[in-house]
């Protein structure tokens, strides 16, 4: 009978799918098979400066001859931390002090030599390893648009001392209780409770949005972000040591990290400054050009490629 | 570098040079949407035909299983993949079981509704006639349901569809990427792609099955409408 | 299991409940939300639907209308919108709007349409006209039929109201978001806890409303079967 054939056809098409699924897991994720020694996974978050750290670890692993697996753009850290430590990526561009607020969120550590030293043992737990840092480093820092620093007469951080209860902060959720946040603010500024807290995002969209239209006066950015420049924000200067060293460093898992690896981001690392930083965001979140193109482009300029 | 003012990029809807740039990614996505639409239906009809198969035997377990599919579906849909997390780690298999669940939830109830609406009488005729229980369901009362556990299908289908994009915030996402992608650069481009092919893809899977259900229910074209 | 204790202690701290990250403030924030897009989506979709049902000209777009909004995705539009406007309201309102429309449109056609060919032959027999029928016969059938879209709409969008967090703003969304952000799993199951609670208080409510509101001699089940043959038959 017909609809039995046409029924038997469904059921076998069906097992075939489910066969080509379970095996096929590999070719979904874009073939990354956790742990294996001979390719290495090269992850990242969302913001483009880690796409852009990231094809350029990729671009010179590649270059040394490793085998090499791009899973970019995977959420925030929260969700991609923990991948790393499963071993679902073997490599991520970091940064020294988030890496340490993360693993400990009441670090106060705040020079570099401080905060590597810190971390080295957190990592070391996991099965992880920081190479060598860059000297490039993206603090968190505050900003203002022009009109409310004119307004209210703001230049350095300090200077919000007094004026606080005026104005609206926005930032990431954890703005609110890390040390390097608001009660750090308190701490070690004695600057008094802001008017409100809005929780938005970590220097991104939102809170670029927030500042332009008003509905936030202060706001936590990163400090080698395009949208700085790009809307004439000001940066408040950080008179006081509060924020954590933030040198780019590429953290790996351990078993991952080869002579061969190893030697090809540390032959990277020294490079990466502030400021070529600063230069390959604008093109990337003002110019809107890939982050591949740019991190590619910039490799063979300083004869990497 | 060039020192020449950013371009007002919101305002410019599309920008096609950077979609032909991309083609091989977003045909990527297309293609990772499309696989998991497609298991995530197919595991779903899998586990609800045992289900619904239960809840019409015993009608008592009917309400239950209704009221558990019920609530189980108004979980937010990020949350339920949020909490796979830490299972099932960051991968498609995470987003998998996530995506099964919500159509699980659709189907177990079409099934239930397409068998139990099945006339009595029909029912009763065809054991009349000798037919084995397992004969009466494959040959009787499934094809007769199958109206409406194809119209399940194609709510469960299009509803996958749109969910699959929110899997896009655990690093999955099919064209769900897109919109991540256009979220952090500020750039409207990604994001319009992302949704007109949803929307597209969605138009024509549902097309495809209402063509499938055609062709398994000849009897039922000559009603009108 | 620990984390059945932490978010039942957390859902038990009285911090939670009060202040202005408190249960009370972000549930409001949530239904105000729902409640703004529902009644726009309304005062939008139910002239559309009941347009279509009463002349019958584009039955076809309204009957299909509600499967292929399923498939609108709204974390998208939510992202779209908010790039080209920015922060505030407007992203999560136009999401919400977008996804309440569609079954709100299907069921009042099909409500307006499904009315009994001999109960229009009547009214008209009586010297009744167009907007006459419409307006004293048509509407008032179609009534448990439109509730029931709006219900629908309602409940979908209460549990998709979580992505004004998505763009900064409250609702119950915030403890998905924040508990993300903060590594806090007894926060986000929580959150998807209280939604849920909301949804389904939501469908409970809204079908409460329904019975008082459908005038009396119509059952609802009758309507029930209406839509899914009208819907079948549409295939």
């Amino acid at each position: 009978m017909r609809r039995i054939r046409l029924g038997g056809a469904a059921v076998a098409a069906c097992l075939a799918l489910l066969l080509a699924a379970c095996g096929g897991d590999d070719a979904l994720q874009g073939g990354t098979q956790p742990n294996e020694q001979s390719s290495v996974t090269v992850g990242s978050t969302n913001f483009s400066e880690q796409l852009i750290l990231a094809e350029m670890y990729a671009a010179v692993l590649k270059k040394a001859g490793v085998n090499v697996d791009t899973r970019l753009n995977l959420g925030a850290r929260e969700v991609v931390f923990p991948a790393l430590e499963k071993g679902e990526i073997d490599l991520l561009p970091e940064y020294n002090g988030s890496a340490l607020s993360f693993l400990n969120p009441d670090a106060t550590q705040t020079t570099a030599d401080e905060v590597n030293t810190a971390l080295t043992p957190l990592l070391d737990g996991k099965g992880l390893v920081a190479l060598e840092p860059s000297p490039a480093e993206d603090k968190d820092g505050f900003a203002v648009t022009k009109e409310t620093a004119d307004k209210y007469g703001l230049a350095k951080i300090s200077d919000l001392k007094g004026k606080a209860g005026q104005l609206v902060i926005g930032g990431p959720p954890e703005l609110k209780t890390r040390p390097s946040g608001i009660p750090g603010l308190k701490k070690v500024y004695g600057i008094e409770d802001f008017k409100e807290f809005k929780a938005l995002d970590a220097g991104g969209p939102l809170t670029t949005s927030a500042l332009n239209k008003g509905d936030i006066d202060v706001g936590r950015v990163f400090t080698t972000q395009g949208a700085i420049a790009e809307h004439g924000w000001v940066l408040l200067e950080e008179d006081k040591p509060l924020e954590p060293a933030q040198n780019i460093v590429p953290i790996g898992r351990k078993d991952a990290m080869t002579d061969q690896v190893t030697q090809a981001l540390n032959a990277l690392a020294p490079k990466i400054t502030t400021e070529e930083l600063t230069k390959l965001n604008k093109l990337v979140e003002v110019d809107k050009q890939d982050p591949e193109k740019v991190a590619n482009d910039w490799l063979t300029q300083q004869g990497l490629l | 570098m060039t020192d020449a003012p950013a371009p007002v990029l919101a305002a410019e809807l599309i920008r096609w040079s950077w979609v032909g740039d991309h083609l091989d990614d977003i045909r990527g996505y297309l293609f990772q949407h499309v696989q998991l639409t497609v298991l995530a239906v197919l595991f779903g009809l899998l586990l609800a035909f045992p289900l619904a198969l239960v809840a019409v035997r015993w009608p008592r377990t009917y309400s239950p299983v209704l009221g558990f599919t019920g609530v189980l579906f108004t979980i937010p849909s990020l949350a339920l993949f949020i909490l796979l997390i830490p299972f099932t780690g960051l991968s498609v298999r995470t987003s998998l079981i996530g995506l099964t669940i919500y159509t699980l939830l659709i189907l177990v109830r079409n099934i239930v509704e397409g068998l139990r609406g099945v006339d009595p009488d029909v029912r009763e005729a065809a054991q009349a006639m000798g037919y084995t229980p397992a004969r009466q369901l494959l040959q009787v009362e499934l094809p007769l349901a199958l109206p409406v556990i194809m119209a399940g299908i194609r709510i469960a289908t299009v509803t996958t569809i749109g969910l699959v994009t929110v899997t896009a915030l655990i690093g999955q996402g099919g064209l769900g990427r897109l919109f991540i992608d256009g979220f952090t650069l500020n750039f409207t481009t990604p994001i319009v792609v992302g949704i007109v092919l949803s929307a597209l893809l969605a138009f024509a899977a549902d097309l495809a099955l209402v063509g499938l259900q055609r062709q398994l229910t000849p009897w039922a074209r000559s009603r009108g409408s | 299991m620990t984390v059945v204790n932490e978010v039942i202690a957390w859902l038990t701290d009285p911090a939670q409940w009060s202040g202005p990250d408190g249960i009370p403030v972000r549930t409001l924030q949530h239904l105000w939300y729902s409640l703004l897009a529902t009644v726009i989506a309304g005062a939008i979709a139910l002239p559309i639907g009941v347009f279509i049902g009463h002349t019958g000209r584009g039955a076809v777009f309204a009957i299909n209308l509600t499967n292929l909004g399923r498939a609108i995705p709204s974390l998208g539009i939510i992202i779209l919108v908010f790039t080209l406007v920015g922060f505030g309201i407007v992203p999560v309102l136009v999401a919400l709007i977008a996804l309440a429309v569609p079954p709100i449109v299907t069921n009042s056609y099909i409500g307006v349409r499904s009315v009994d060919r001999d109960v229009r032959d009547a009214a008209e027999g009586m010297g009744m006209r167009g907007r006459q029928v419409l307006w004293e016969v048509e509407l008032p059938v179609a009534t448990p039929l439109i509730m029931a879209g709006i219900r629908t709409s309602a409940v979908q969008v209460v549990a998709t109201a979580t992505l004004a967090a998505f763009v900064g703003l409250g609702g119950l969304g915030r403890y998905l978001i924040d508990g993300l952000s903060q590594r806090d799993l007894a926060q986000v199951v929580g959150g998807a806890i209280l939604v849920a609670v909301l949804s389904l208080l939501t469908e409970l409510v809204l079908g409460r409303v329904q019975t008082l509101v459908v005038p009396e001699g119509l059952a609802e089940r009758g309507a029930d079967a209406a839509v899914r043959a009208k819907v079948e038959k549409a295939a």
